[in-house]
């Protein structure tokens, strides 16, 4: 299954990847694979801007704006201020989440 | 004089023993679930009775492990812990249970409470330098979001290996020397998965519907006169059922069948199934109230929109929506949900002025 198209914030610099495949072994949604020692984007689409593969790649060849998407915790970021967070266990509210 | 309590220190129903390490006593754990783990899976996947749903952190041992045995690290929320440890069946391995509050490893991995800092802290804590010979330490792959390998190797010496996604594939992914297959590190999301996530899309739902029962009783109850149910039970009984009919169709029928209704957007998706749902009873059970043009055309707006809404609820739950196409659905839906009401209720209010003759 495939969310929203073309709007995910993943960049990736190949000039930068060192081919060492950690972004391979974290991403849930296999949006990479290595080919000729360097990774490659398979299907943007896929990517659920979790932001493991940014936190773990040691050469700063991937950015992406992560965050969580949740609509709850999303309106309530529109609401209180502040980054959506994963927070309903937090506020002690309907924990409608994850 | 202060009183000295004896706190017993009451042994989980799922300990078996104990195995001594350089840090002290670590609790065997069973591999097999008792009924009362069981009941306990359910309860947390109907209710808020997951959020104190816990284990103790610290480190466990399965079977018989030794200096050269796997450490498997796992959040402390009970049902993940449980998952992991039904998945270790004849293997003799460590588990470290970190703090995360008890919540699940990729909730609390995005929170950053499953990450660097309490992984780094609990290793020290419990001596893992001196409990095995060897450096590595193998954590589920959905803690990557708060883990950073290189610096967890930098700060204890440990190398981070992310093994699957599902821990059932443990196993397997041990035989194959801790690799894993495309399979192993992406996220299934079938059926059944989806199905077990709708009581809990349901429940916050159902939460809110007393405030709309009560505002549809005053709308259609308000009279000249003060309030009046008699006359507009019939009217009131389509609203309140429709409204339940709306819930399911967002809560239940759209995580349900979710690759097979049309448009990758959960709100279009929400939408034509409430759509579906409101034509479906209104065309079979046609019901007198709509008779009347402005309400039929109030519950055509409503309801699907309504749907439509509570099914975008369902992105906190699933494995592959991201933020920015979240928020782009907001940014469009909310406008959109917000002249749905207006206009719903500007419907009611002429047909209410219209019966009380005004118009």
């Amino acid at each position: 299954m495939k969310y929203l198209a073309s709007v995910t914030t993943l960049a990736y610099r190949a000039d930068k990847c060192a081919g060492c495949g950690r972004c391979v072994e974290v991403c849930p949604q296999g949006v990479f694979e290595i080919r000729e020692k360097k990774a490659m984007i398979t299907d943007r689409d896929l990517c659920m801007e979790c932001g493991a593969c940014a936190k773990n790649c040691d050469f700063g060849a991937i950015s992406v704006n992560s965050g969580v998407g949740c609509a709850a915790a999303i309106i309530n970021s529109m609401i209180k201020g502040g980054e959506p967070t994963c927070g309903c266990s937090d506020t002690g509210g309907s924990g409608n989440c994850c | 004089m202060e009183m000295l309590k004896f706190v017993k220190r009451v042994t989980p129903p799922f300990v078996t023993g104990t195995v001594m390490t350089p840090s002290g006593a670590a609790q065997r754990v069973k591999t097999t679930w008792s009924r009362q783990d069981r009941w306990g899976m359910i309860r947390s996947r109907i209710s808020a009775f997951r959020m104190a749903y816990t284990v103790e952190p610290g480190i466990y041992a399965v079977g018989t492990p030794t200096k050269d045995s796997e450490v498997f690290v796992t959040a402390n929320y009970k049902l993940t812990f449980d998952i992991l440890r039904r998945s270790l069946t004849q293997i003799d391995a460590w588990v470290l249970v970190l703090d995360t509050k008890s919540i699940n490893v990729w909730c609390a991995a995005g929170k950053g409470t499953f990450g660097t800092d309490e992984l780094v802290y609990r290793i020290g804590a419990v001596k893992l330098d001196s409990v095995v010979e060897h450096r590595r330490i193998i954590l589920p792959q959905l803690g990557a979001v708060g883990v950073s390998v290189s610096e967890v190797q930098k700060r204890t010496g440990f190398r981070v290996h992310f093994g699957p996604v599902d821990a059932r594939d443990i196993p397997a992914y041990l035989a194959m020397g801790r690799k894993k297959t495309k399979e192993m590190s992406t996220m299934r999301f079938n059926i059944l998965d989806r199905l077990v996530l709708t009581p809990m899309e349901i429940n916050p739902a159902m939460k809110k519907y007393p405030w709309f029962a009560l505002a549809v009783l005053v709308l259609f109850g308000l009279q000249p006169s003060g309030i009046l149910f008699s006359s507009i039970w019939h009217t009131c009984v389509t609203f309140l059922l429709l409204g339940l009919l709306a819930v399911l169709a967002g809560a239940f029928v759209t995580p349900v069948l979710l690759p097979f209704v049309p448009f990758r957007s959960f709100a279009v998706k929400g939408w034509i199934v409430g759509m579906a749902a409101v034509a479906g009873a209104v065309l079979i059970f046609d019901p007198v109230p709509l008779h009347n043009i402005l309400l039929l055309a109030s519950v055509y707006v409503f309801f699907p929109a309504l749907s439509s809404y509570i099914a975008l609820q369902f992105t906190g739950s699933t494995t592959f929506t991201g933020m920015s196409g979240v928020k782009k659905e907001l940014k469009i839906g909310i406008p959109l949900y917000a002249t749905a009401t207006v206009s719903t209720l500007i419907m009611v209010g002429v047909y209410k002025l219209k019966e009380w003759e005004v118009l």
